[in-house]
């Protein structure tokens, strides 16, 4: 993130308000006013708007109609789809995201022990993060088909009867995290350039001092490589919210609600059931919880991310 | 050792040192080896979906929900006798292997064959002796039936013109906006270029039901507009990407070139996009992946079937013929190619798309 803040370099230091200055304002401000128009139309104005329809009972057949805090009482008190939404999207992030980043913290540090053909593997572990949408569901469907799908043809080589996955309860959902591992790849990329970022001197200086492997790693490759990881840990807590289309197709929901994600509830109720309002309501809810997850992350990063050059206090 | 250490004090520590040594090769040597295994291990388990889809796709019927599955498009070779089809095996008879037709089956498992030529020559045989006889059969004709079951032919058109349009949009807005953030200096840039960027962390959520009612309201709800209409005001990702390299062009080129009379479009469009075109290339292929992918929005927004978009008519499809399961592989092979095919070609630069978003970032 610190090279975000960074200001941008400019031509000129110009005093203010000389004609030169007001001239560069005038063109900057044309060049960003495409996001500047999107953003108040298409981000600001919508936010404020869910915002009041969270307080109404809208919906789009009929005239909307204040209801003040009842939306949100409906939602914590009464509503037991919003609590149980909630657990299913974070049962799965509790085991997918960890796995993810293991899995694909493990295959870049694999990639990175110079094994010959880095670019085959680097393009054989990258490809299932280029398909994704309905068609990788479809596929997976038909891998989780209980008589004759593959995964429990691996699992029968190895003498297990595999579950019926999609359609039980209980397995359903960590079908669905076995299919987000497909994608780890994609992770294993940044870690990979990560990884081949840390300065070779580093280990040399450790070698000196007669550290083996496991020293090595722990005291200098987990702490070099913590930002990534921080940063696959934030994008992976939002995407796990954003979670629609895979379960849309292979479950839509269930079998018995166990796969009903924060996303698809939230779908059902806008659009299913017209309850725009309510949605809306479902909608700040997500916002907010996504927001202390994120700030929760942000806080507690500054005990295990580390930045080079950051100053010690 | 000690005897050693005590004649010539300086022999011992080299010794240690060479085998020392040796021990670092062998370990890296094994360290290498098992690497490879768990890599070759991990990517077999990576590439068998697609090859399963791929198998599937070109399988009759009959063999796509075999258990175990085949990898190779197989199918049972079967043999007519009294205008019915029955199932043939290798059987041995007698020390010989035969191919032979499985009439009937009895109790004990036994069964009842008979010679295709010879239909009146039966044998009664034990069936675990034989192997149910396979041919490699490739079903490509699959494809074209699978393709037209439903107007997958529209579905593509209406998914290429949102996806070039869109790909336009986002390459307009977006590298004008960059260049904006990157180049000038103006009040505020810096907070708006922050805001920007937390756009990114801003679920969707939050936007989406007024943005639905604002364009079913101006009557865009069953068109192409609502998918398309935003990609011209600019996103976060690919602002944030493209701004990335801008920055990394020395301004000493765009001195040069204001000193020579360019005005800052003419800096733009001669400076930096041609220094930038692997930036400006990343940008449009993500976001052809991302649009062609899209399942959300058109759901949201398309209603009437002759507008829908590829994965919105393969949902259906695999809702509506479940049960034709090599069809239905055939036609999210066609769906995923073309994402397949970009990647293999431009691989460097999704690696540094992704290397340059998620490690700089």
């Amino acid at each position: 993130m610190e090279a975000t803040v960074k200001a941008a370099p400019t031509l000129v230091k110009p005093k203010k308000s000389s004609p030169l200055a007001r001239r560069e304002t005038i063109t900057a401000y044309l060049l960003i006013s495409p996001w500047i128009i999107g953003f108040i139309v298409f981000t600001l104005g919508p936010m404020i708007a869910s915002l009041i329809f969270s307080f109404t009972d809208y919906s789009i057949i009929k005239p909307a109609h204040f209801v003040g805090f009842s939306n949100y009482i409906m939602m914590l008190f009464k509503d037991y789809r919003f609590w149980h939404s909630l657990r299913v999207t974070l049962t799965y992030a509790i085991f997918a995201i960890p796995l993810g980043l293991t899995f694909g913290l493990l295959l870049a540090l694999l990639l990175n022990t110079k094994v010959p053909g880095l670019a085959i593997w680097r393009t054989v572990y990258y490809t299932p993060s280029v398909v994704s949408g309905v068609a990788v569901a479809i596929l997976w469907l038909y891998l989780f088909n209980p008589q004759y799908g593959v995964i429990n043809w691996i699992l029968s080589l190895v003498n297990i009867k595999g579950p019926g996955w999609l359609s039980s309860p209980v397995w359903a959902l960590p079908a669905l995290i076995i299919m987000s591992l497909w994608g780890v790849g994609g992770g294993m990329i940044i870690y990979l350039a990560g990884l081949q970022g840390i300065p070779t001197t580093f280990y040399e200086a450790a070698e000196v001092d007669g550290a083996n492997t496991m020293q090595k790693f722990f005291n200098i490759t987990l702490p070099m490589i913590t930002p990534v990881l921080f940063y696959n840990l934030i994008i992976g807590i939002i995407s796990t919210f954003q979670i629609f289309t895979s379960v849309y197709v292979m479950t839509a929901g269930g079998p018995v609600e166990s796969t009903l994600f924060y996303n698809l509830n939230l779908y059902n109720y806008a659009f299913r059931y017209q309850e725009m309002g309510y949605a809306s309501a479902l909608a700040w809810a997500l916002f907010v919880i996504v927001l202390v997850l994120t700030l929760l992350v942000f806080r507690s990063s500054s005990m295990w991310v580390y930045y080079e050059g950051e100053l010690k206090r | 050792m000690a005897t050693d250490s005590i004649s010539v004090s300086t022999t011992p520590v080299v010794r240690t040192q060479r085998i020392s040594r040796r021990g670092i090769k062998f370990t890296r040597f094994m360290g290498k080896t098992i690497a490879l295994l768990l890599l070759t291990a991990g990517s077999v388990m990576v590439i068998l979906p697609l090859v399963w889809m791929l198998s599937t796709s070109l399988k009759a019927r009959e063999n796509a929900t075999e258990f175990p599955p085949s990898w190779i498009p197989q199918q049972s070779v079967k043999t007519e006798y009294n205008g019915k089809n029955y199932f043939m095996y290798d059987i041995p008879i007698n020390g010989e292997v035969r191919r032979l037709g499985l009439l009937k089956k009895q109790p004990g498992g036994m069964g009842i064959f008979f010679e295709p030529a010879n239909p009146e020559t039966q044998y009664t045989l034990k069936i675990e002796d034989g192997k149910r006889a396979m041919q490699t059969i490739i079903h490509w004709e699959n494809y074209p039936i699978g393709l037209t079951m439903v107007p997958f032919a529209r579905y593509l058109w209406n998914t290429l013109i949102i996806v070039v349009t869109t790909t336009i949009g986002v390459l307009l807005s977006c590298t004008l906006v960059a260049y904006g953030f990157s180049r000038f200096r103006a009040k505020y840039i810096n907070i708006l270029f922050l805001l920007l960027l937390s756009t990114i962390m801003l679920p969707a959520q939050v936007t989406l039901i007024p943005t639905f009612v604002l364009f079913k309201k101006i009557g865009w709800y069953d068109t192409f507009l609502p998918l398309i209409v935003p990609a011209f005001f600019a996103n976060a990702w690919d602002v944030f990407l493209l701004r990335q390299f801008f920055m990394t062009v020395p301004l000493e080129m765009d001195e040069a070139a204001r000193i020579d009379g360019a005005n800052p479009i003419q800096i733009l469009l001669y400076i930096l996009i041609p220094q930038c075109w692997p930036a400006i290339a990343t940008v449009s292929i993500f976001h052809f992946l991302w649009a062609w992918n899209d399942f959300f929005g058109p759901l949201i927004y398309i209603q009437s079937k002759e507008k829908w978009t590829l994965a919105l008519g393969l949902q259906s499809f695999s809702a509506l013929y479940s049960q034709q399961i090599t069809y239905l592989m055939a036609a999210s092979t066609v769906t995923m190619l073309p994402c397949l095919i970009i990647f293999f070609v431009a691989q460097k630069l999704f690696i540094q798309g992704v290397v340059i978003s998620g490690v700089k970032g």
